[in-house]
């Protein structure tokens, strides 16, 4: 199966592949969600949603259904 | 020429300390309006600088880019464009967080491809050593083609070096720093071909923004080089990477970070307020104490007010020489000037809450945790924001539901964000409250009058609630949900920020308001004290004979002509007019006065039965409040204000759409008359009813 950011847990570290830009808002990518650029999971809001990132150093919060649509690649495993 | 004004545009993120810097060039000399024609906030200060040079100082909105995704954002990029607008920057400040430099810079390579003279501000300076970062400026002011001013807001350092920049601002260079355009060369290469005088980024903003331009015919740029949205889009993103390549390269070079010295509070600080159980019991636990100290801590000075207007009046009155003119300022404008001023504690202590809530970055972690919830009812964790400034002003509130991506989500915030108790509705809620519900204790601690206001406040977010959740259900409108929040780091709030945002926002809306109320009382007044016919006119006859057989004294005598004339008066009449319909829920014609009064604006409420009683009673000494608890019905003899007729004030305020204002704004934000006529309807209705059940099951 595919890693999306939905799929990292907490504390978990990847690096940001790809995704369908046109499901992922201008906006995000200003804050730095670019392929290529480091993100981590540093808060899961209660009740499942939305999530707390790290990315590449701007900390920004989005909804799972956004989140489900950035592929990753696991780098560090917070287990 | 000696003196030489410049225009300075700040410009930078959310969250960089802009508005600090602001602050500490201009100090109390600003002036917050709008921009023509939409609600946008326009803060202006002015600022002396060295060598007898005056700079315009324009603060404008936070903006993460170029690309506009928000009116507010719209607003940046229209006045970059426009070299004829009279506010067009000499110079632009570019004010970015040393913490996040690699986001902020973003916006600052987008403006050096403007061509206009950019200074770069690197602000919180005073953070560096506790992040373990160093800078090297001499190689960033290199790479960046700029001059750079390491600043510290928050200590006022650093400020004088950066007046000295905007003064020399001719010498700052005003190339742009990277070549964007090679992420599609042979597109560009035609766009500039067809418009040789213009600048190309120009062009392309003009492409890709849906803004207004002055000079260009955006059909004719945009006919020639169209693409598909996603083809745009996808450029967009190329144009963003090209950008933070250039910014990590820049960095690589003149920024170290040692991240073993980085001690991050941050995360001990979130993992306590975004906890599932601790972070919900902090956010109402703040709520609570916010709403319990504006009741208990405002009561003291409010009741000041109140006597020394009274007492103001009756001075007026025995003071100036009787006369309508007399009678028109002690009875008219110093009862309504009154019931404007009663205002500032409250409001006062609500913008200031808020704003510490907002500096303090908290607000941010509130959202966060409540977007889920918020989403079953149709909102988002956005929502919070203007449903808890709502409680000092819809106005602001509907404003701030801007930075809401998704339109559904917005429009229903709009909707129901009237409900929440805003501050017009204290006074009415305070004036009753302490005429209708005894003053007990219960439990020891809690203030029954506390409690039961507190109650009319969850009243107001539940109603907000349920009706999202139905608006939610009826609307049908299929909008894609974009959700991104910053998350900024905890900082203390800064007295000087949170000191200047109470005095405008109290000042904005005590003018404000204060004109309504007025123009309201003076109207009144006049409509009070002038009536058509015999039954007016001749008022003291007709006492007399009516009263012929029993002759009161003086006083009584006097008293009783001027209830006679107020009944008989204007707005005497119009009150009877609807007394009819106002009866089942327990008022009479004065309240119902009141009533038409407060569709101009909730607080006209107790100005105007201010008005009223003083017109008809010759003893001003009274404050509002004896005077309205000795109001009795002339026909059963009970207390107007007793505890059925109370509650059902208390409903229908909460309710009704009462507020001229607030229709106006969300016409503005929706662009359409059908949503504040809704929110008339539907509001009004919700309060008739709910007023008229509870007086009759109370009664």
């Amino acid at each position: 199966m595919q890693n999306t950011i939905h799929t990292l847990k907490k504390g978990d570290k990847a690096i940001i592949k790809d995704f369908d830009i046109d499901l992922i808002p201008l906006k995000l990518l200003e804050m730095g969600c670019l392929p290529g650029n480091e993100v981590e999971l540093l808060q899961i809001a209660p009740f499942g949603d939305p999530l707390y990132l790290d990315i590449n150093g701007s900390h920004v919060a989005i909804r799972i259904e956004t989140a489900r649509e950035i592929e990753v690649e696991l780098i560090k495993n917070n287990l | 020429m000696s003196l030489q004004n410049i225009n300075v545009a700040l410009i930078g993120n959310p969250n960089t300390g802009k508005t600090s810097v602001f602050n500490q060039l201009t100090g109390l000399n600003q002036q917050v309006g709008n921009y023509p024609g939409i609600t946008v906030e326009k803060k202006i200060g002015f600022c002396k600088l060295p060598h007898n040079i005056k700079a315009n100082i324009l603060d404008l909105p936070g903006t993460y880019s170029l690309n506009a995704s928000s009116m507010d954002e719209s607003v940046v990029i229209e006045l970059l464009l426009n070299k004829n607008d009279k506010l067009y920057p000499d110079v632009a400040v570019v004010v970015t967080d040393v913490e996040n430099l690699k986001r902020n810079l973003l916006i600052y390579t987008q403006i050096k491809d403007l061509e206009i003279p950019t200074i770069l501000v690197i602000n919180m300076a005073d953070r560096m050593e506790s992040k373990g970062i160093t800078i090297d400026i001499p190689y960033l002011e290199e790479k960046l083609k700029t001059k750079i001013a390491l600043v510290s807001s928050r200590k006022g350092h650093g400020i004088e070096e950066l007046k000295e920049l905007i003064v020399s601002y001719k010498t700052v260079p005003n190339e742009s720093c990277l070549n964007a355009s090679v992420i599609d060369s042979e597109y560009f290469e035609k766009l500039q071909h067809a418009f040789p005088n213009q600048l190309l980024y120009k062009l392309w903003l003009v492409i890709t923004q849906d803004v207004n331009f002055s000079n260009l015919d955006r059909n004719e740029i945009r006919s020639t080089f169209t693409k598909s949205h996603s083809e745009l889009k996808r450029l967009q993103q190329q144009e963003t990477i090209k950008r933070y390549q250039f910014i990590n390269e820049v960095l690589k070079g003149g920024l170290k970070v040692d991240a073993s010295m980085a001690k991050d509070v941050r995360a001990k600080i979130d993992r306590v307020l975004t906890h599932k159980v601790w972070g919900y019991v902090i956010f109402f636990a703040i709520l609570f104490i916010i709403f319990q100290s504006i009741f208990s801590w405002s009561t003291i000075p409010m009741d000041f007010i109140d006597s020394t207007f009274a007492s103001l009046s009756s001075w007026a009155s025995s003071a100036l020489p009787s006369g309508i003119l007399t009678d028109l300022i002690s009875q008219g404008i110093i009862p309504g000037i009154g019931g404007v001023i009663i205002f500032i504690p409250q409001i006062a202590f609500l913008f200031l809450f808020i704003s510490i809530l907002e500096e303090s970055g908290y607000m941010s972690r509130v959202v966060f945790l409540m977007d889920k919830i918020m989403r079953r009812f149709g909102l988002s964790g956005k929502s919070v924001v203007p449903l808890i400034s709502g409680t000092a002003c819809a106005i602001p509130a509907i404003m701030a539901t801007r930075n809401i991506e998704n339109w559904k989500e917005r429009l229903i915030t709009i909707l129901v964000t009237p409900f929440t108790t805003c501050s017009a509705r204290l006074p009415v809620y305070a004036i009753i409250i302490s005429l209708v519900i005894p003053s007990k204790r219960i439990f020891g601690i809690l203030n029954l009058q506390g409690l039961t206001l507190m109650f009319l406040y969850v009243l107001g977010f539940v109603a907000a609630i349920i009706s999202a959740y139905v608006l939610n259900k009826v609307l049908k409108l299929n909008t894609k949900t974009y959700f991104v929040v910053e998350m900024p780091s905890y900082k203390l709030p800064l007295f000087k920020n949170v000191g200047i945002n109470v005095v405008e926002k109290t000042k904005a809306f005590v003018v404000g308001a204060g004109k309504i109320i007025l123009a309201i009382s003076v109207i009144l007044w006049f409509l009070a004290s002038y009536g058509p016919g015999k039954d007016f006119n001749e008022a003291e006859a007709i006492v007399k004979e009516r009263t012929a057989e029993k002759p009161l004294n003086e006083i009584d005598f006097e008293n009783e002509v001027n209830s006679q004339k107020l009944e008989n008066s204007y707005i005497g009449l119009m009150g009877r007019a609807i007394e009819p319909a106002i009866e089942p829920l327990g008022y009479d014609w004065k309240i119902g006065i009141a009533l038409i009064s407060s569709f101009a604006a909730r607080e006209v409420f107790v100005g105007t039965l201010a008005t009223i009683y003083s017109v008809g009673d010759s003893d001003n000494e009274a404050t509002i409040k004896s005077k309205m608890k000795q109001e009795v019905n002339p026909a059963t003899g009970e207390k107007i204000f007793n505890f059925a007729s109370g509650i059902s004030l208390l409903l229908f305020y909460a309710f009704a759409m009462q507020c001229a204002s607030t229709l106006a704004i969300t016409k503005k934000e929706t662009n359409s008359w059908k949503w504040p006529a809704m929110q008339l309807v539907f509001m009004s209705a919700l309060a008739y009813f709910a007023a008229l059940i509870a007086f009759q099951i109370l009664k």
